[in-house]
């Protein structure tokens, strides 16, 4: 009797110090797993900022650690970017043409959603799929046509292409996330408020849009981001670097020939990539609930 | 009533009328609405009252032009209002789920309707303030719906009701999401609010005690069509058929078989000491068989078996049980008191008892 | 007024028939005219004579039959960029179900510093792809490559050494190590949303399907084979669609990182095509060439239907 039970509680020890062992294994894998990953994702970037700051008598010698500054950091990359690059006008062009697609993704999608959740009843929802796989339809197979019709429309070579087709990715995407959101927005109020003495029109404008400011701000980063994101268009369609876009006119201007600037083609590369990412990041969750489909419930 | 100056501009009479009244949701399916026509008086209190499915909240939102009716016509104030958006019927509405706007306070949603009618400021600080001293919620204007309870809200979507001046208020179970206690005291406030503001009112509610309290009279509805309309004591004591006998009242009026014919009886009509002159003529004598008791306090109700068929007795808690012989007693009702049903239609068959008062609403027999 | 009110035009904005195409009109319109008519405009571009200097297809006797694809064919270049966009795309692929797969087991996990790991991870995603493929570019370049630094220091590289006697590796001048590297990026760039992706399916596993596991004595790898995995399979097919559409039609990591070099060594279809089509002026080859990626888009979207039919039969 006395001996089972020492021998059970024996067992029962030496398996809770190999669970708790086991545990503590996981532990460590779970943390080198996960700086692995880490690392591997961010490693171009963090050697985009290491680079940023050399100055070139460090950068341009072989022999040196590339890891340390072997000479004291310097901003003049920067300062070189700033001054004496079209960066600025890069910035200027991306953020114009950002802001301008916004507007119409904004103007476009939001009708767009609320008649496919709250109009069209059961096809509604159908249609609403068939934009979203518009989302799918690649710039790759698109940009020969489109460069056609863009100079058709006499819109080559300016950045003013890029927010007429931008928005051919965005809207799809757009309409689909903000599907979600509308969906959401229990029909009462709105009905609510058309008994209250409004139309239709007013009743959205007053109830259902404040209630998915939400949605809509996702919409706005994501048409946002998304035309900073872009660059098979951008390279197609604009040649002249006063037209020119970040993604394109980093990649294209600021290597000549040969001829790399390489820390100011780093910085440029960082200052726009890194606040971008923020954004992202951010509303990240609503981009993924877009993206699967309906497949996961949450 | 505690503002006179109020419902003087009002130029429509307030009369709501359905005239075959058809809702098909779906071409296969049967219609949630099937023919229902019924008209209210003005300042009248009605209640639509049938179980969860019926047509109620349809019938309700195609009032309201939430929804078009398949066929048929609806007359707000002697008007066909078929075409016409919600905002243009001059109506309130008041949902189940109150539908307070999550992103105004409650001044801001008590108003909303008042910024619709392009009132000045003044006016609109004036009626806000008018209907939620009514209702009892000055206290909360500038609170947000989410910081209130159940009962608030349903105050707060009253008085936002109350100040669009309707011709009519439409409300869909507006006590359904409070708890047993706050429900009795909200159903006695909404009683005296209506006959102070004196507002057509339609009422939509599966709860019959609610309905028998409030309402001036009752549409009982089932399947989409209306079963019976009329006054709580007509519908309680002269069902039309079957279906609201049997759905009104707790327990519900017995029906048993007697000569090809159902007979209806109500638990308190049932006698368990044989009246003194209890002659057959006047007096119905049946046999309870396999007798129980359930003590309520107040009063017991005796259940058992007639031919088969449950029955249920109802008696002052006083009252001493016969003495069994195999758990069969012997119970008597009142010829008076019976109704009878046809056996295949459900309708009633024998008319009006003298003691009820015949019906002025002709729909009642339809 | 009059007793009875017919169809009042004030009220036409009220009605669901009229407000709901109104409403959907400029999203189709837009989607018609700039996606609707390109993607036909590239079929007929594909059997047309176009260049950049004459965009017009004006009349019949600009359409040339099967010209541009019996050219394109006969280029070795084509056939190049074909199968390497098939088996950059597919191994890569492949890698990437397998990590997104364990690194979305560790971020549903609980650990300090998740929040970072999470930012960090996704970098590649939210980043604009062209800025991010630059940081790769100079990390593999041919003099100034930190990897080639490493290698000296540890003696692989220079002379008298496995890898020497170059100082160098010349990461993207030499075929296979170059296409190595364009699969390395596709699957950095694509992991991370491959793995969000199955994190949402993750996350939405019941918990108590979890916790009845655990007590039912389920050890790790079981749980993995018999519970994690089924349940993830509609989203990890999801996740696997969107992926390979991604990777397919990819051209900033092809253009950014080796413009097809070396030698074409690792030109994809859609490099080819804006080589040919946009830099060569010709649309017409261009526009066959980019046609290619089609049937693959066209089955990925058959594919992204049926689940999207089915999770919405089970959600109902
Ligand atoms: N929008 C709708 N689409 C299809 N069927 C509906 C819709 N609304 C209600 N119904 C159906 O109509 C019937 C009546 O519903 P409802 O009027 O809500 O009943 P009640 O309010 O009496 O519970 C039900 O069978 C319900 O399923
Ligand atoms: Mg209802």
């Amino acid at each position: 009797m006395a001996t089972t039970t020492a021998s059970a509680t024996e067992t029962h020890t030496e398996q809770a110090g190999r669970n708790r062992g086991q545990r503590v294994l996981g532990r460590v894998v779970l943390y080198v797993v996960a700086t692995g990953f880490a690392l591997f994702a961010a490693l171009p970037f963090a050697w985009m900022v290491l680079t940023t700051f050399k100055a070139d008598s460090d950068l341009y010698r072989p022999a040196n650690n590339p890891f340390v500054y072997n000479d004291p950091p310097t901003w003049h990359n920067i300062n070189l970017l700033w001054n004496d690059t079209s960066y600025p006008t890069f910035i200027l062009n991306t953020l114009l043409v950002a802001v301008v697609v916004v507007l119409i993704t904004i103007a476009v999608v939001v009708p767009a959603a609320y008649a496919l959740t709250r109009l069209t009843g059961r096809w509604g929802e159908s249609l609403g799929i068939l934009i979203f796989l518009v989302y799918l339809v690649p710039p790759t197979l698109l940009f020969i046509p489109l460069t056609g019709v863009v100079a058709d429309l006499g819109l080559q070579n300016s950045k003013w292409a890029m927010v007429l087709v931008y928005p051919t990715f965005t809207i799809p995407f757009c309409t689909w996330l903000l599907m979600g959101f509308f969906r959401g927005v229990p029909w009462e109020i709105e009905e609510q408020a058309m008994i209250d003495g409004y139309s239709r029109i007013q009743a959205i404008w007053k109830t259902v849009l404040p209630v998915s400011l939400p949605g809509i701000l996702t919409v706005v980063i994501f048409s946002f981001t998304l035309s900073l994101h872009e660059f098979v268009y951008a390279l197609a369609f604009v040649q002249s670097s006063d037209q020119k876009t970040v993604s394109v006119g980093v990649f294209t201007e600021l290597i000549r020939g040969d001829v790399f600037f390489w820390q100011s083609l780093m910085a440029a590369a960082a200052l726009v990539a890194f606040p971008v990412a923020l954004l992202y990041n951010y509303f990240l969750d609503r981009f993924i609930a877009g993206f699967t489909l309906g497949a996961v419930k949450g | 009533m505690k503002h006179p100056t109020f419902r003087t501009d009002r130029d429509t009479m307030a009369r709501v009328e359905t005239r075959n009244l058809v809702k098909q949701f779906t071409a296969s399916g049967a219609p949630a609405v099937n023919g229902i026509s019924l008209q209210t008086t003005d300042g009248e209190f009605l209640v639509l009252l049938g179980p969860s499915g019926c047509g109620k909240t349809t019938l309700l939102r195609m009032i309201g032009g939430l929804e078009k009716p398949t066929s048929g016509d609806i007359l707000i104030g002697d008007r066909v209002v078929n075409d016409l958006p919600p905002r243009a019927r001059q109506i309130a509405m008041v949902f189940q789920s109150y539908a307070l706007y999550p992103h105004m306070n409650v001044r801001n949603n008590i108003s909303f309707p008042l910024k619709a009618a392009k009132l000045d400021k003044a006016a609109i600080e004036q009626k806000v303030q008018w209907a939620s001293s009514i209702l009892g919620i000055d206290q909360l204007l500038d609170r947000k719906p989410r910081q209130l309870s159940g009962g608030q809200r349903q105050r707060v979507a009253l008085a936002r009701a109350l100040v669009r001046e309707p011709n009519v208020f439409l409300l869909d179970e507006p006590l359904s999401n409070l708890d047993a206690q706050r429900r009795a005291s909200a159903r006695d406030e909404l009683q005296v609010f209506q006959h102070e503001i004196g507002t057509t009112t339609i009422y939509v509610t599966h709860d019959q005690v609610e309905a028998m309290g409030l309402g001036d009279r009752i549409a009982v509805i089932n399947d989409g069509t209306i079963r019976q309309l009329g006054t709580p004591h007509e519908i309680y004591e002269d069902p039309a058929d079957t279906f609201v006998a049997t759905f009104l009242g707790s327990p519900p009026m017995n029906l048993v078989e007697r000569d090809g014919d159902l007979v209806g009886f109500r638990p308190e009509a049932v006698e368990l000491v044989p009246p003194e002159h209890g002659d057959a003529s006047s007096w119905l004598h049946l046999t309870l068989a396999e007798a129980r008791e359930e003590y309520l306090g107040s009063e017991k109700l005796i259940y058992g078996e007639i031919d088969g068929v449950r029955v249920v007795a109802r008696v002052h808690a006083g009252t001493p049980m016969p003495a069994h012989e195999g758990g069969k007693i012997p119970i008597t009702v009142n010829r008076a008191a019976l109704r009878i049903f046809d056996k295949d239609s459900g309708l009633r068959r024998q008319p009006a008892s003298d003691s009820v008062s015949a019906s002025p609403a002709e729909e009642a027999s339809a | 007024m009059s007793a009875t009110t017919t169809r009042d035009e004030r009220y036409l904005m009220d009605r669901d028939r009229v407000l709901g195409p109104l409403f959907l009109l400029p999203a189709v319109v837009y989607i018609l005219a700039l996606v609707g008519l390109p993607l036909v405009l590239a079929v007929l571009y594909a059997f047309s004579d176009v260049t950049v200097a004459d965009p017009r297809i004006s009349g019949r006797d600009d359409f040339v039959g099967f010209d541009n694809f019996r050219a394109i064919w006969s280029d070795n270049v084509f056939r190049k960029a074909l199968r390497n966009t098939v088996v950059f795309t597919l191994i890569s692929q492949v890698i990437v179900l397998l990590l997104a797969n364990i690194l979305a087991m560790v971020l549903s996990a609980d650990f300090h510093g998740k929040r970072l790991v999470r930012f960090l991870v996704l970098l590649p995603w939210t980043t604009p792809v062209a800025l991010g493929v630059l940081g790769w570019f100079w990390m593999l370049d041919s003099v100034y490559s930190p990897i080639d630094w490493m290698m000296r220091e540890v003696g692989l590289l220079g002379p008298d050494t496995p890898f020497g006697p170059a100082r160098n590796m010349y990461w993207l001048g030499t075929t296979h190590l170059a296409q190595g590297a364009v699969i390395l990026v596709h699957v950095w760039r694509t992991l991370p949303l491959a793995t969000v992706i199955l994190l949402a399916g993750l996350t939405a596993i019941p918990q108590d399907i979890r916790d009845a596991a655990d007590i039912d004595g389920a050890g790790f790898w079981r749980q993995l084979f018999y519970i994690r995995l089924p349940l993830l399979l509609p989203i990890m097919a999801v996740a696997l669609l969107f992926a390979i559409i991604f990777a397919f039609t990819d051209l900033t990591i092809a253009l950014v990182l080796t413009r097809g070099g070396p030698v074409n060594d690792t030109q994809v279809l859609a490099s080819w095509a804006y080589f040919k089509g946009i830099q060569g002026g010709n649309l017409a080859q261009g526009a066959a060439i980019a046609l290619f990626l089609l049937p693959v888009l066209v089955a990925i979207a058959i594919a992204m239907l049926r689940l999207a039919r089915r999770a919405g039969e089970e959600t109902a």
